[in-house]
């Protein structure tokens, strides 16, 4: 059913140019752009379910990921499990943790629900500069030999790139898959008026704590992968609050509530930030930027780039989703 | 401890910006803490020019976050005000990443003082530290000036008016409008005033206004919105929260504990502690 | 014919204001029962008791006999109790057909996405808003958006449904629609209670009539009994077109 919406196909097409190219080229350097790309894509579309579809703004969304990070890396390295258990643990962990934790604050409306969201990434940044077992503020390393099990560090690199692109394709899969679903026609619906919502029997608090457990899963694995990659991680590097307020903006930028949106939004920001971090006068201005950014697309075009192609282009709705 | 009282004063003073304009629009106004830190810079450039009475700069910096606060209302407030709660999240959350954004570029990170020192008064073997009665002296004026101006003047009652119900107060012939860009105005005013006021106290950083910010929105959860008398209440009682507790936890912890407090009363009281229905 | 909805003996306060004080009425089945009462009555705070919206502080609701006091309006759907709202609550980025959909999604029969909207279609043709289907719910008159509420609720196969002054803002010719939609619904088994200003309306429609003022339940009994009744007519006198009204069937 879902291989029926021209979307799914055009998922798909994407997930093939991120294999295809690097591997066409062989280019090292181009592999670790893209890998850039394919998280990014990865958080904001898993961002999208909390804010597109469900209407509530989760500031502090790069939790689940730096989270993810640290229980993958805590897994290989100390208890020396193989990546990919180790990884899909860390994303079903850290979405347990996110139900058991959205039950409570998502009976929190709206507003009040992004605040805390922006407290819940301090409180695990301050959690994790302090707790032992994972290098408090020092944070883990990885040993060479956690890579061999991948046939060494160079396979491993471009392992955990397949595996990164995979997951991007999940995420945009699930996107689409939960907006044709019973599920995401609750969820807009609590988007449009949760009053009506839970009035038309929406159990809002249990749906939006579904979703934030849901929209937790992936980037946590995300990170998983990312943090093995890397090698090491650190409370600082794991917990950026800025990378949360650029998924955002990139989000907004695309087009919220949109599958494709997440995607175009990602790429087309990543480009623009690769530009102002090299550029010397500019990249003092990063948040000046993304911020103006935000507010011209709150302000003027709150869909986005697609909701724009959606306006020009009706037909469009159906075909880009 | 009474120390924690004079610095809640302040607390309360920042916020009931926060609160006036929730209470009167709505509006969750997510640049106020970069408003703090925008006036403390505006006192610590304006002392270091002109090497005047804080105290007396405190005026200048008010009436420039009143102009200031007119702005951003027409600049990220005034279109969103009839869309969902979300937008103006967003939007003023632009906002306060353009101001931190041009701060860190003009101030970068690092720490900055405003070297005025009142002398302070003793009372048996205790000192209290003059820079902390006046900024709290100063809070409490402000905080009488502006119930004052609420409750018996007509552009406060307009105010009062408009938060009350909107169409109403149009069909009374209210330019609702000027009233909510002026309300805002006020509570960026507000905000800057307070920050002009911690300035005196402690020093500071372009980031420091987050954790003003953080206190802000516990005070008005407790308070209630819209009443300043109250959100100076809370403020105070805040302030010696605070001072019980500091002795035994480090700083760093703090925030965290307030944020805690903060979701517990919204998730008890999740229409706040006064009851009061949003929109 | 069996009792459907029992309330007993609510009371509702919200500070110092007593909105609900000591109602108890029944509704049976197949019946529609209006509730009429001056501005401030309390009539939509007693919906709100019964929908599950607020939780009484004293008293009983019990539906088809199971005790539903304090359920939450999701579980109260469930059980098929459906309502809509004086002012009405268009979930208005999404279109008319998804709006019912979502009332026949969650309501009774929890119904597939598929199913649902057969169901929605269905429901659409019968309030006469199926040419309106794809068009965004904020693009309708009051009218239309009213009859999408009714729609909505009656997607979720509702045994009671809750209107909250649904004839409001309509003019002649559209309440006389609105009127007729009613009778259908009782006619395909569903129970109505409706709060509701427009008298004649009340009149023509209720089999049986509450009354109630500051809270508290004044009178109860057909519509002419209703009508007759002094202090009922007291209550009104302070809308002098009303007790006319009132009056006229005497």
């Amino acid at each position: 059913m879902i291989f029926k919406r021209p979307s799914f196909w055009l998922i798909l097409l994407i997930a093939a140019v991120f294999v295809y190219l690097p591997l066409r080229a062989e280019d090292a350097a181009m592999r670790e752009d893209m890998i850039l790309v394919a998280l990014a894509i990865i958080l904001v579309s898993n961002l999208n379910l909390m804010i597109g579809y469900t209407g509530y703004v989760n500031f502090g969304h790069i939790v689940f990921y730096g989270l993810g990070g640290y229980v993958g890396l805590y897994l290989v390295s100390v208890r020396g499990w193989h990546l990919p258990t180790a990884a899909l643990t860390a994303g079903v962990f850290v979405s347990i943790c996110a139900l058991l934790f959205g039950l409570g604050v998502l009976r929190l409306r709206g507003a009040y629900f992004a605040l805390a969201t922006v407290g819940i990434l301090q409180a695990v940044h301050a959690f994790v500069s302090n707790f032992d077992p994972w290098g408090r503020s020092t944070g883990m390393y990885l040993s060479f030999e956690a890579y061999e099990p991948l046939g060494g560090a160079m396979r491993a690199l471009w392992t955990t790139y397949y595996l990164v692109v995979g997951v991007m394709a999940l995420s945009l899969i699930l996107s689409l898959v939960i907006k044709r679903s019973k599920f995401g026609l609750g969820l807009f619906a609590i988007r449009e008026d949760e009053d009506a919502a839970v009035v038309l029997g929406i159990n809002a608090t249990v749906y939006k704590a579904i979703i934030y457990s849901v929209s937790a899963f992936l980037p946590a694995v995300a990170g998983a992968l990312m943090f093995y990659k890397n090698g090491m991680i650190d409370p600082s590097i794991a917990f950026e609050y800025m990378l949360s307020i650029e998924g955002i903006v990139m989000l907004m930028l695309g087009g919220q509530g949109t599958v494709v949106g997440a995607a175009l939004g990602a790429g087309l920001y990543e480009r623009l930030r690769s530009y102002l971090l090299t550029s010397p006068k500019l990249s003092n201005f990063h948040l000046v930027i993304a911020g103006g950014l935000l507010l011209v697309v709150v302000l003027f075009a709150s869909g986005g780039l697609i909701g724009w192609l959606y306006k020009f282009v009706p037909r469009s709705q159906e075909v880009v989703e | 401890m009474i120390d924690g009282v004079l610095v809640g004063a302040v607390y309360g003073l920042a916020a009931m910006g926060l609160s006036l304009i929730w209470g009167v629009m709505d509006v969750i106004n997510l640049t106020h803490g970069a408003m703090i830190a925008l006036g403390m810079f505006g006192m610590y450039l304006m002392f270091t020019a002109t090497a005047m009475n804080p105290y007396v700069l405190l005026l200048p910096v008010i009436a420039i976050g009143l102009v200031l606060g007119i702005v951003v209302y027409w600049m990220a407030v005034h279109r969103v005000l009839g869309r969902s709660q979300l937008m103006s999240l967003l939007s003023t959350f632009s906002v306060n990443m353009m101001v931190i954004g041009i701060g860190t570029a003009l101030w970068s990170t690092s720490p900055y003082n405003v070297n005025f020192t009142l002398p302070g008064i003793t009372v048996g073997a205790y000192t209290f530290t003059g820079n902390h009665i006046a900024a709290a002296s100063s809070a409490l004026i402000i905080a009488l000036a502006l119930e004052l101006f609420l409750y018996r003047t007509r552009p406060g009652r307009a105010i009062r008016a408009v938060a009350d119900n909107r169409e109403a107060a149009e069909l009374m012939g209210i330019s609702s409008t000027a009233v909510l860009a002026i309300a805002f105005g006020i509570g960026i005013a507000l905000a800057l005033g307070s920050g002009a006021l911690v300035s005196t106290l402690f020093p500071f950083t372009i980031l420091s206004g987050a954790v003003y910010q953080l206190k802000s929105f516990v005070v008005t959860v407790l308070a209630g919105l819209g009443k300043p008398l109250g959100a100076l209440a809370a403020g105070v009682l805040l302030g010696l929260l605070e001072g019980a507790v500091t002795p035994f936890i480090a700083v760093s912890w703090i925030p965290l504990i307030e944020f805690g407090l903060f979701v517990v009363v919204l998730i008890l009281f999740p229409r706040g502690i006064f009851g009061r229905a949003t929109a | 014919m069996s009792v459907l909805l029992d309330v007993s003996g609510v009371s509702k306060r919200f500070g110092g204001l007593h909105a609900v004080s000591d109602v108890s009425f029944t509704i049976r089945e197949g019946e529609i029962l209006g509730l009429i009462g001056p501005n401030g009555a309390g009539k939509t705070t007693l919906f709100n008791i019964v929908n599950g919206v607020y939780k009484p502080d004293k008293g009983t609701i019990a539906f088809d006999g199971k005790d539903i006091t304090g359920l939450s309006p999701d579980k109260a759907v469930k059980l098929g109790l459906a309502r809509t709202h004086q002012i009405v609550k268009p979930l208005n980025g999404m279109s008319v057909l998804e709006n019912v959909t979502v009332g026949a999604c969650f309501g009774r029969e929890s119904l597939g996405l598929h199913a649902a909207r057969e169901t929605a279609l269905e429901v659409l043709k019968q309030v006469g808003l199926v040419e309106r289907a794809a068009s965004p719910a904020r693009s309708l008159t009051l009218a239309s958006k009213k009859r999408l509420e009714v729609a909505r609720a009656l997607a979720a196969k509702p045994r009671l449904l809750l209107l909250d002054e649904v004839l409001a803002g309509l003019n002649p010719t559209e309440v006389a629609q609105m009127i007729d939609l009613i009778r259908k619904v009782r006619d395909s088994g569903v129970s109505v209670f409706m709060i509701e200003h427009v008298m004649q309306a009340m009149m023509k429609l209720s089999d049986r009539i509450v009354v109630l003022n500051f809270g508290q339940k004044l009178a109860e009994g057909s519509p002419i009994e209703v009508a007759g009744d002094p202090q009922v007519i007291e209550a009104y006198l302070g809308d002098s077109e009303i007790a006319d009204k009132l009056m006229e069937k005497n």
